[in-house]
């Protein structure tokens, strides 16, 4: 093993996101990792005294671990790009395109990526054409049960899975309290699987697909974090055939939204085989329970060398 | 460095993981213990930029840490090695005496022997429930009800029914009516559980006749109440409520605790029981923690015997009154019509009822975006009620904080009215949560 002791790593975590608690977790993580690695590593929330900390003493890399609105949406990523600091992971153009759900939906789309059809409301469409009218058009055109979301955001907060027109508001009512704007989604049946792509260096790669097969209706928070409400297959169930096509599309999703480091897309393998893009993270979750350091393990890597080598590659490019 | 197994192996053969080996180990009533999106939210609430009405955090503020300091200073020197060691299952001898002159004050007689200490009133309430209740027992607890008791009360698989309230705490028809139901139903109430003064999360109290009356129902019942008392002392008007225990001291356990009266944070609380029930107390004590912290006890003995404490709880019904003004204040400028509230006369907690059809569970998220934060009602209860009704506590926050806190609030809840007008949700019947997991952990303000 290398000795990094000369290498000092920021790993930013925390925040005021509704994910707060998730970053912070995330963030400790990729800390201890790096820290096995012989890294010295300091853990720091966002707060006002960051950027002139930053300033007086800059770190040789920084790996933002916020999730949700700030961390993920490109806005701490512009202001590392000011400070002229490396960082892991996408740039600030590739974080407001993945960040937007609807927005990355479309683009993938467009470069032929499958992806479950869907309409994008905010909720003044709702208030000034009549909620029951909507509801009642989306409802004619999509049929149930039909997936109501965030337009931004993470860890399924605000998500709900809708079978009936009795339950559509409700539902719209708590997507509305996290976020403006609502994806409403056609819900494909099928496995859900979450491919990790990771770039060590010689591009991207992905890692093998984990199978998340949830209690309960779906991956909703309480399955995500709560050990053992959710049961896990790495590498998925698929045969070698779906395999590969799933790790082909996560690498396209990861190319085309031009994201950089690591990134993990989620898909549900339909009926048919194919893959169904559903959404991609510039920030994964890194917990105990989170599914990229399930790929790793799966993968025979370590975290930690992983992490080392993302901190390396972002020092690398930032040199060039 | 490159992934060492193929992505595209088929993984037919692998075995699921469920990410905890010790799953298939844990108790029956470990199951509801899981992750809440609820809870989570309240992990931002901790941030200074957000004004959070959410835990009911003592203002030690308020308490002198030179007077603290020269109490633990002069403790040591004068009985250091007693306070490093173990010490006896019921707890130090002078503590318990000096409690007797404490409770007192709300007209309670004990024998120092019938005072068991605790760490916090909190282990007292578990060993309650410990030596009195099986799996399935029944309790009567208001509705709504001290949401710490119901954890314990959920851990130890106790079935909880409510008894209504009205503006002066429990309400005795309901608890007649509650009684001859469950009487109908062959059930027998281990106990009642309730808190007269100043109550968590209503902040209602209970005339003296009203707990006269609830004593009697409960003494022709034969149903033991358990009188939990953590803010006797702080009436604002300085007037103490004599407690139930005061006129029974055979039907009713009594629990105090120095938490709200000195400092949380040194974690000693008390039982006063019967004779019967105190032995069993001490037993219970005992396996649970051998015995209560021997620092903590002489450290509150030393500052109740050297120091002038009633004048510190004057000081703590003054900040306390301070704060319950400024909340009042705040609400009749910026809640909406059909919003009520209640008007505690001490405590911490203002418990407030929304208009119709608002979910205060699926509008946390909309407030920790607006930078505020609560406890939606529904955990207080075991019975999924509270949807519609929120706790507010004013006990930490500056006044100006909870202004501004309050109008947060405020356009929170009209934002809300907004979208249910929206989705014609209003006096729908909405259920987003449960009880488990929609409270903060002690440590969150």
């Amino acid at each position: 093993m290398s000795n990094q002791s000369s290498l000092r790593v920021v790993v930013l975590a925390g925040g005021l996101s509704h994910e707060r608690d998730v970053s912070v977790r995330s963030g400790r993580r990729i800390a201890e990792a790096l820290r096995s690695r012989d890294v010295e590593v300091d853990e720091r929330d966002m707060d006002i005294e960051l950027l002139p900390w930053l300033v007086a003493d800059p770190p040789a890399c920084v790996f933002p671990m916020f999730h949700g609105a700030a961390g993920e949406d490109g806005a701490i990523r512009d202001v590392l790009d000011l400070l002229k600091l490396p960082y892991v992971g996408s740039d600030p153009e590739a974080c407001r395109l993945t960040y937007d759900k609807p927005l990355a939906k479309t683009i993938l789309a467009r470069s032929g990526v499958s992806t479950p059809e869907m309409i994008v409301l905010p909720h003044e469409a709702f208030r000034e054409l009549g909620a029951a009218a909507v509801l009642e058009a989306v409802e004619n055109a999509f049929g149930f049960p039909l997936v109501i979301k965030p337009s931004k955001g993470g860890s399924a907060l605000g998500v709900s899975i809708v079978h009936s027109a009795e339950e559509l508001p409700t539902a719209m009512v708590t997507c509305f309290s996290y976020g403006d704007t609502a994806l409403i989604e056609r819900c494909i049946s099928g496995t859900e699987v979450a491919v990790s792509v990771v770039d060590l260096g010689d591009g991207p790669v992905a890692l093998p697909a984990v199978e998340i097969v949830p209690d309960g209706e779906f991956y909703n928070y309480n399955a995500r974090y709560t050990a053992g409400l959710t049961e896990f297959f790495a590498p998925a169930r698929l045969s070698q055939e779906v395999a590969r096509s799933v790790a082909d599309e996560a690498v396209k999703v990861h190319k085309t939204l031009g994201l950089s480091g690591f990134s993990r897309s989620d898909f549900i393998i339909d009926a048919a085989g194919i893959p169904q893009f559903i959404e991609a993270n510039v920030a994964p979750g890194m917990t105990e329970t989170s599914l990229l350091p399930q790929a790793v393990t799966a993968a025979d890597l370590d975290l930690g060398e992983v992490c080392l080598a993302l901190v390396h590659d972002a020092i690398e490019a930032h040199r060039q | 460095m490159a992934p060492q197994t193929d992505p595209f192996g088929a993984g037919s053969e692998q075995a699921g993981n469920r990410l905890d080996p010790h799953l298939e180990r844990y108790a029956e009533r470990t199951r509801g213990m899981t992750a809440s999106e609820i809870r989570s939210l309240f992990a931002v609430a901790s941030r200074p930029e957000v004004v959070s009405l959410a835990g009911g955090m003592p203002n030690v503020a308020a308490l002198s840490m030179d007077t603290v300091s020269s109490t633990v200073a002069n403790m040591l020197a004068t009985r250091g090695q007693v306070a490093l060691q173990y010490g006896s299952g019921n707890g130090d001898q002078r503590l318990r005496e000096q409690i007797c002159e404490m409770v007192g004050l709300q007209g309670i007689a004990p024998h120092p022997d019938d005072v068991i200490v605790t760490v916090g009133s909190q282990m007292a309430l578990d060993l309650v429930t410990r030596i009195f209740c099986d799996p399935g027992d029944v309790i009567l607890a208001e509705a709504p009800s001290y949401v710490g008791a119901l954890g314990v009360f959920r851990a130890y698989q106790v079935d909880v029914e409510h008894v209504a309230m009205d503006e002066h705490g429990l309400n005795p028809d309901a608890l007649r009516e509650r009684l001859k139901t469950l009487a109908a139903q062959g059930k027998t109430p281990k106990f009642l559980y309730t808190i007269p003064t100043f109550h968590n999360p209503a902040g209602l109290s209970q005339p003296q006749e009203r707990r006269m009356e609830i004593l009697q129902i409960c003494q022709s019942a034969g149903v033991l109440i358990i009188e939990d008392d953590p803010y006797g002392l702080l009436g604002f008007d300085g007037v103490i409520p004599q407690a139930i225990r005061s006129h029974d001291e055979d039907g009713v356990i009594y629990l105090g605790s120095f938490s709200k009266t000195f400092a949380a944070g040194i974690r000693v609380g008390w039982a006063v029981a019967p004779h019967g029930v105190r032995e069993k107390l001490t037993l219970a004590a005992e396996a649970a923690v051998l015995c209560p912290p021997a620092f903590s006890q002489l450290t509150i003995s030393t500052y109740l015997d050297t120091q002038p404490w009633m004048d510190q709880i004057k000081i703590f019904r003054e900040v306390y009154r301070e704060r319950r003004d400024a909340t009042l204040e705040s609400l009749a400028q910026y809640m909406p019509p059909g919003t009520t509230w209640t008007h505690p006369t001490g405590g911490f907690y203002v418990w407030v009822s929304m208009p119709e059809g608002i979910d205060a569970t699926a509008m946390l998220p909309r407030a920790v975006t607006a930078r505020v934060a609560y406890v939606p009602g529904t955990a207080f209860y075991m019975d999924g009620q509270g949807h519609q009704s929120l706790r507010l506590s004013y006990s930490y926050p500056e006044p100006d904080r909870i202004r501004e806190g309050v109008r947060r609030l405020g356009s929170v809840i009209n934002e809300e009215l907004k979208l249910m007008h929206t989705f014609g949700t209003v006096g729908a019947a909405k259920k987003t949560g449960t009880s488990k997991g929609s409270t903060p952990g002690p440590d969150v303000v």
